[in-house]
């Protein structure tokens, strides 16, 4: 088995370093070294310990993987909004563009959608299902090291994607930009994943499945079908980054949104669903709200959403009955995504008091309260008439951040903060007040940000089709550019104020896993006079 | 409810779980996408649309790899005001030979489904270069660099061949000559007669006024040619589409 590894990494490392050579392009050539370099050290790390007596097989729970994805969703998190702090004060000042090829928006943005998307996302999503499934099937990770793998394997996904966004590396799909060598390995990492995550269920000692593995489980299989279809492609060379599509025009962007809607529909909900399946009853300390909601709302939810993409090619050369299948299976799509909205909050019936004293709570509480806002507003943005005002304006954006930084940001958070004492063994965080300021610093950052992009978006829409009593248009394009300028501005402020709580919620949670707060709670149990 | 109980059989069973989820989801997608490969009307017939010519596809390429359609849709719905803005409403068949298309989800800057010919070569170089000497309001990025970078004419053959594989119907003598196609593009001094008789409509000038290909050449040629294609007098909508 040693040997076979190393074998298999020194080929790696050889053919890597031949690509590198023979490479066409920068981001081939550089994606080439990194791999090289990888492997190689892999290989070295490989020889060292060979015939080295293995370790005794661990039992209980494995929870460095998960410790290192704690790590990893806080940086990357970070990250992410620091890029798109930067990206939207570009759009207020073009300047800061800087003149080169790596550094503009249309570069830069895929690099935020990513970052926060996949590897906060991502990484998020990873980490809580490996501490929930093993948690609720009563059973250690199955496939001793391969979660180790799918953690490092899905940080150089990353690191490859990243790097490429940078350096023109693109396929141009929304969210699926990777070119085709790193959605060939993303597709062996996220396999690796299903293996773990199946694997570990199987061999549960409970009798039943658990609801927030459900959904956990449909997200990754359902990820695994919309990556490998959307992403089709013939490299125009092996030794070169660029592909072309399979599909082409109407055929390929449908594909394309039925991937980026459910990228959202299974990767930021029903993913996210499942760390709130288990996260809110666990913090607020009560039992689920209803059994039979959960049944049905997962599989209402599961099934409609997929058909939901249309709504993002409206009047467009799309065939009309696919708009309009769209339209509905979105609309109807808002009850099953309420369930579960109402199936979180009413879990905390009977405990709603803890809102007064918990920030941690809090911050879930409000995230479903984005989720239940923007799977609203969703549903609205997609009839048809709503759309033909909404499409193609920064309306689209400020949906997307409200449930983005609302529901994703705000659940994960809450996430991060339950998961850090337990799995560095500290009795508690070091900072409660701490937690407060991220609290409010996201909520107001929030308003400003969808406050802001609502308004804008409304506002170019509307100048878009002002025509005057004789029928001319009123507004040319660049009007409405400059109109946007101080949305803009608000919008980036409120940007800020989100990254600003990411980075306390950073802090205190280093301090935490370091236990800089131990010492002060030992000093706070003080015996009292008698 | 008894079906309730029966849900019982799914959530004790991993692989039950695992089928029947990934059965679910399929329908929706199997439902939409499908039809679309064989309904008759999905692609309107029309005269007029061709593959792109080498320098053209280097255009789009460099449209793609720098992210254009992150700000910018080419895709023209069929409103009022859209219409009297950016012209005639996109044709699916317009986007036949795009791999990937280049529809857009934002206008951070306008439609670029018909800018071909609504303004002059110049007007694209200098907005290119710094969008604000000629849009006082733009927000856009500098693409000077552009200017400078070499277009390389003999890495365009395989970009050519990899789209016939995807099925854009280049013929075996289009993508023997790709390299020249190129290169007499911008040249209206060449040969230019055989490359525009395998590209009609092929517009031959120097487009971005410098000696060298760079580019900057292959992004203006693009531009000038998105939505000049399609001769809307053989164009009949379909009322049940």
């Amino acid at each position: 088995m040693d040997i076979l590894k190393l074998i298999v990494l020194s080929f790696i490392t050889v053919f890597a370093a031949m690509a590198a050579n023979f490479g066409q392009d920068l981001a081939y050539i550089i994606h080439a070294l990194i791999i090289m370099a990888v492997s190689f050290v892999l290989f070295v790390r490989e020889v060292r310990s060979f015939g080295d007596p293995r370790p005794a097989v661990e039992t209980g729970y494995q929870d460095s993987v998960v410790r290192a994805g704690v790590i990893a969703t806080s940086f990357w998190g970070v990250v992410g909004f620091l890029v798109g702090v930067f990206i939207a004060f570009q759009l207020a000042f073009p300047a800061l563009n800087f003149d080169l090829p790596y550094t503009t928006f249309g570069r830069v943005r895929p690099l935020h959608t990513s970052a926060v998307i996949f590897a906060f996302g991502g990484n998020a999503l990873i980490a809580t299902s490996f501490y929930i499934v093993q948690r609720t099937s009563a059973a250690r990770l199955w496939g001793g090291n391969l979660c180790w793998f799918v953690f490092w394997g899905y940080q150089l996904f990353i690191v490859l994607a990243a790097t490429g966004y940078l350096l023109g590396s693109t396929q141009s799909k929304e969210y699926a930009e990777p070119e085709w060598y790193i959605d060939i390995w993303l597709t062996l990492v996220w396999l690796a994943y299903l293996a773990v995550f199946l694997g570990t269920i199987i061999r549960r000692k409970e009798p039943h499945i658990y609801v927030a593995n459900w959904f956990f489980l449909s997200f990754i299989v359902t990820i695994a079908m919309l990556h490998l279809v959307n992403n089709l492609a013939m490299p125009v060379s092996i030794f070169g980054s660029k592909s072309v599509q399979l599909f082409s025009g109407v055929q390929d962007a449908l594909t394309q949104w039925w991937y980026g809607h459910n990228a959202v529909g299974f990767f930021l909900t029903a993913g996210f669903l499942g760390m709130m399946y288990y996260f809110v009853p666990k913090q607020a300390n009560r039992p689920v709200f209803s059994y039979k909601l959960s049944i049905i709302h997962f599989w209402s939810l599961i099934f409609l959403y997929i058909w939901a993409g249309p709504h993002h090619l409206h009047y467009t050369a799309l065939p009309d009955w696919a708009q309009t299948l769209g339209m509905t299976f979105s609309i109807m799509l808002w009850m099953p995504s309420w369930g579960g909205m109402i199936n979180g909050l009413m879990t905390l019936n009977g405990a709603w008091d803890k809102l007064r004293t918990d920030p941690i709570l809090r911050m879930m509480v409000l995230s479903l309260a984005f989720y239940g806002m923007s799977t609203f507003e969703g549903p609205m943005m997609s009839i048809k008439v709503v759309n033909s005002l909404s499409h193609y304006t920064e309306w689209t954006i400020g949906h997307v951040h409200s449930g983005a930084l609302g529901w994703n940001g705000m659940i994960t958070f809450g996430a991060l903060y339950y998961l850090t004492p337990r799995l560095w063994g500290r009795d508690r965080l070091y900072s409660m007040s701490m937690v407060n300021w991220h609290f409010w610093l996201a909520t107001i950052g929030i308003v400003f940000y969808a406050a802001s992009l609502w308004v804008a978006g409304i506002m170019e829409g509307l100048m878009w089709r002002e025509v005057d009593p004789q029928g001319f248009l009123v507004n040319s394009f660049a009007d409405t550019v400059a109109a946007k300028f101080p949305m803009y501005i608000v919008r980036g402020l409120g940007g800020l104020m989100y990254l600003a709580g990411g980075i306390i919620m950073c802090v205190n949670l280093w301090l935490t896993a370091t236990g800089a707060g131990e010492r002060k709670s030992s000093a706070a149990i003080a015996v009292p006079a008698e | 409810m008894s079906l309730f109980r029966h849900h019982k059989k799914i959530e004790t069973n991993a692989t039950l779980l695992l089928v029947l989820s990934l059965g679910v989801v399929a329908i929706g997608g199997a439902v939409e996408i499908a039809p679309l490969f064989y309904l008759e009307n999905t692609i309107e017939k029309v005269e007029g649309m061709r593959p792109y010519t080498p320098l053209e596809l280097a255009g789009r390429n460099i449209y793609v790899r720098e992210g254009c359609y992150v700000c910018h849709s080419q895709m023209i719905r069929p409103l009022r005001d859209e219409v009297e803005r950016y012209g005639h409403y996109s044709l699916a068949v317009e986007s036949i030979y795009d791999h990937p298309f280049q529809w857009g989800s934002k206008r951070t800057g306008p439609d670029l489904a018909r800018v071909g010919a609504r303004y002059s070569d110049e007007w694209h170089v200098d907005h290119l270069t710094d969008p604000r000497s000629v849009v006082p309001e733009s927000i856009m990025p500098k693409y000077g660099f552009l200017k400078k970078t070499q277009l390389k004419p003999e890495s365009i053959q395989a970009v050519l061949v990899a789209n016939s594989r995807v099925g854009v119907p280049y013929t075996e003598e289009m993508i023997d000559q790709a390299e020249s196609d190129m290169e007499v593009q911008v040249d209206p001094d060449g040969d230019w007669e055989e490359m525009v008789a395998r590209y009609p409509k092929a517009q031959v000038r120097n487009f971005d006024g410098q000696e060298e290909l760079t580019e900057m050449d292959a992004l203006v040629a693009y531009l000038q040619m998105l939505g000049t294609l399609v001769d809307f007098s053989t164009f009949q909508p379909d009322a049940s589409r």
